[in-house]
């Protein structure tokens, strides 16, 4: 049998893609790189690096470290500002044929809005991602993804921004009690699915020096070992909120990982640090899933979704 | 900058060369690809490694057409679990290429009187070069140094590359005592262009003097990268821009060659102020 045989397409609100696998947000820059190892078209989506509204320099190196099956990064959001993405990577992404959900990330609702505003007039956007797991500066820093009201109060503010013209997806951060209640927030106020999850806030402390090893001190962990978590949110998520999409992403290097998230509730699942081991990860996770999928016997990968969660 | 292919390497060879292995690998496809200066990065471990960051070394030669056909030599300094996997491939064992990658050194057309300097195994990409300047018909002076003198990397069949080689080492265990930096002010007066591969304190210290001097210095930086290819954006550093602009840019595709007095080395670590897209 051929495996191509199974309907592979993922839908998200409005939007249906015709494959599952996209990219992770901050893990495929704006897509120029990986397109010189496959076709950007070949995967559901590219999910583009979040930009701000002005160009950011990110922060001082170190920005990395590696860790067991894993990474700490730390790179403060490095982007060009949302003018010079529109000007130049979108329609670039647009003209290889790639279907391109815009990650936009703020420092405050304001931020999430005016972006949100300028990337539905934008052609060639297929939906939005919504980072909230920045800081808030008007909230004492603290993480929007990590308060149910200040998620809410980013979501509603881009929703009231573009309407229903793209769908919403909420990116959510794993750093809090309980992941369903930020979930059951964006929802209701209108995002139409949800990222998740984002990286975990980890250290690594330098022995040698003494001293944290990041320049920023604390980084965001990701990679093979945060998986189990990323299963366990999605679980949950998935049973709290039955019909909500979810994006699944959390340190998947296999077609067999894709498929344990997809499992756990998934409705396509992002590539992200996988792709720093094996620029050709996105294509090869999308062929072993699919292969996988038709030999487990579903039709599709819609048929998979949440299929661990039946009595 | 060429396109950079994936590709499975055979290990045609690994030989210990004093402090560091001298690696062969099969690699037609990147071999073919490759100039001066460019560099691969290697995934490390198994399917099932815990170390999920590539590698990356500076191309020693690339070789078109030979016996095994086109191949890929690269100089590894094993100071790292990822690093000491890799010297213990032996002959036909299979690795994960990607390459070749960054930009290469800039060749001038006229022939010039071109100094080469060489720090520990950073002198690995300078000996393709200087046959890249001789074919020109450039005078090629190289200087090696390391701290001691099993951290020298200067093979003997690289002496053809080159029309003359000193070698200096810190505790006076090879050639002369002292570092690289020592002699480089009396060979400034016959010297148009330097090419510099070595640890950062060694670029910054000869970018100054180049500067200083007004002589152009190619600096090829080593900073620590996860993916090579620039989509990880761990790997930048200060570099000031044709507009005056100081700028946050990835070694791994915007480098890792760099005009050296355009670095910003004293500000390596930090986002200068005044940087593009910085603090305010």
């Amino acid at each position: 049998m051929s495996i191509n045989q199974i309907d592979q397409s993922a839908k998200f609100g409005s939007v249906t893609f015709p494959f599952p696998i996209f990219t992770a947000s901050g893990c495929a820059a704006n897509g120029k790189e990986l397109s010189q190892f496959f076709k950007l078209s070949d995967i559901g989506a590219v999910v583009t690096k979040s930009v701000m509204n002005n160009p950011r320099s990110g922060r001082a190196t170190p920005r990395m470290a590696e860790t067991a099956s894993g990474m700490l990064n730390a790179i403060g959001l490095q982007g060009p500002g949302i003018d010079s993405f529109l000007e130049n990577d979108l329609p670039w992404l647009y003209e290889q044929g790639a279907r391109t959900i815009v990650s936009i990330a703020g420092e405050s609702v304001e931020e999430f809005a005016a972006l949100a505003r300028k990337v539905r007039q934008a052609p060639g956007v297929s939906a939005i991602e919504v980072n909230i797991s920045c800081p808030n500066v008007e909230n004492r820093g603290l993480v929007f993804a990590c308060d149910p009201v200040s998620a809410r109060n980013v979501i509603e503010a881009v929703k009231r921004s573009i309407g229903n013209t793209l769908p919403i997806i909420a990116k959510l951060s794993p750093d809090v009690t309980d992941i369903s209640i930020i979930a059951r927030e964006v929802h209701a106020a209108g995002a139409d699915a949800v990222a998740m999850i984002n990286t975990l806030l980890g250290m690594v402390i330098d022995t040698k020096k003494m001293r944290p090893l990041l320049a920023n001190k604390t980084g965001g962990l990701s990679g093979p070992a945060i998986r189990p978590v990323a299963v366990r949110a999605i679980y949950q998520v998935h049973a709290a909120l039955p019909q909500l999409p979810i994006l699944g992403m959390g340190g998947v290097m296999s077609g067999e990982d894709a498929f344990e998230l997809i499992l756990a509730g998934a409705s396509g699942v992002s590539v992200g640090t996988a792709s720093f081991n094996d620029p050709s990860a996105a294509p090869r996770i999308q062929q072993e899933l699919a292969a996988l999928i038709e030999q487990r016997g579903f039709n599709s990968v819609a048929e998979a979704v949440g299929y661990a969660h039946r009595d | 900058m060429t396109t950079p292919v994936q590709t499975q390497c055979e290990v045609i060879s690994n030989k210990r060369v004093g402090a560091y292995y001298h690696i062969t690998l099969s690699a037609d496809k990147i071999s073919e690809r490759a100039k001066p200066g460019n560099f691969i990065a290697i995934s490390v471990g198994d399917e099932k490694s815990s170390m999920l960051l590539r590698r990356s070394f500076a191309i020693y030669q690339a070789s078109g057409r030979g016996p095994f056909g086109g191949t890929i030599e690269i100089i590894v300094s094993a100071n790292g679990p990822g690093t000491r996997w890799l010297v213990n491939r032996t002959a036909h064992e299979k690795i994960d290429v990607v390459g070749p990658l960054g930009n290469s050194f800039g060749i001038p057309k006229e022939p010039v009187r071109a100094l080469l300097i060489g720090g520990g195994y950073g002198s690995a990409a300078l000996f393709s070069l200087g046959d890249a300047l001789r074919q020109r018909n450039c005078r090629v002076e190289m200087i090696v140094g390391a701290a001691t003198a099993d951290k020298i990397f200067a093979p003997v069949e690289g002496k053809r590359s080159v029309h003359s080689l000193s070698i200096f080492t810190e505790d006076g265990s090879m050639g002369t005592q002292g570092r690289v930096t020592d002699p480089i002010e009396s060979l400034l007066d016959h010297t148009d262009i330097i090419y510099a591969c070595g640890p950062m304190g060694m670029l910054q210290a000869i970018s100054k003097i180049a500067a200083k001097r007004g002589i152009p210095c190619q600096s090829a930086v080593e900073e620590s990268m996860a993916c090579g290819i620039g989509i990880c954006m761990t790997c930048v550093l200060p570099v000031i821009g044709d507009d005056g602009q100081t700028r946050m840019v990835r070694s791994c595709t915007e480098g890792p060659i760099f005009e050296g007095s355009k670095v910003r080395w004293d500000a390596i670590g930090t986002v200068p102020s005044g940087t593009y897209g910085g603090p305010k």
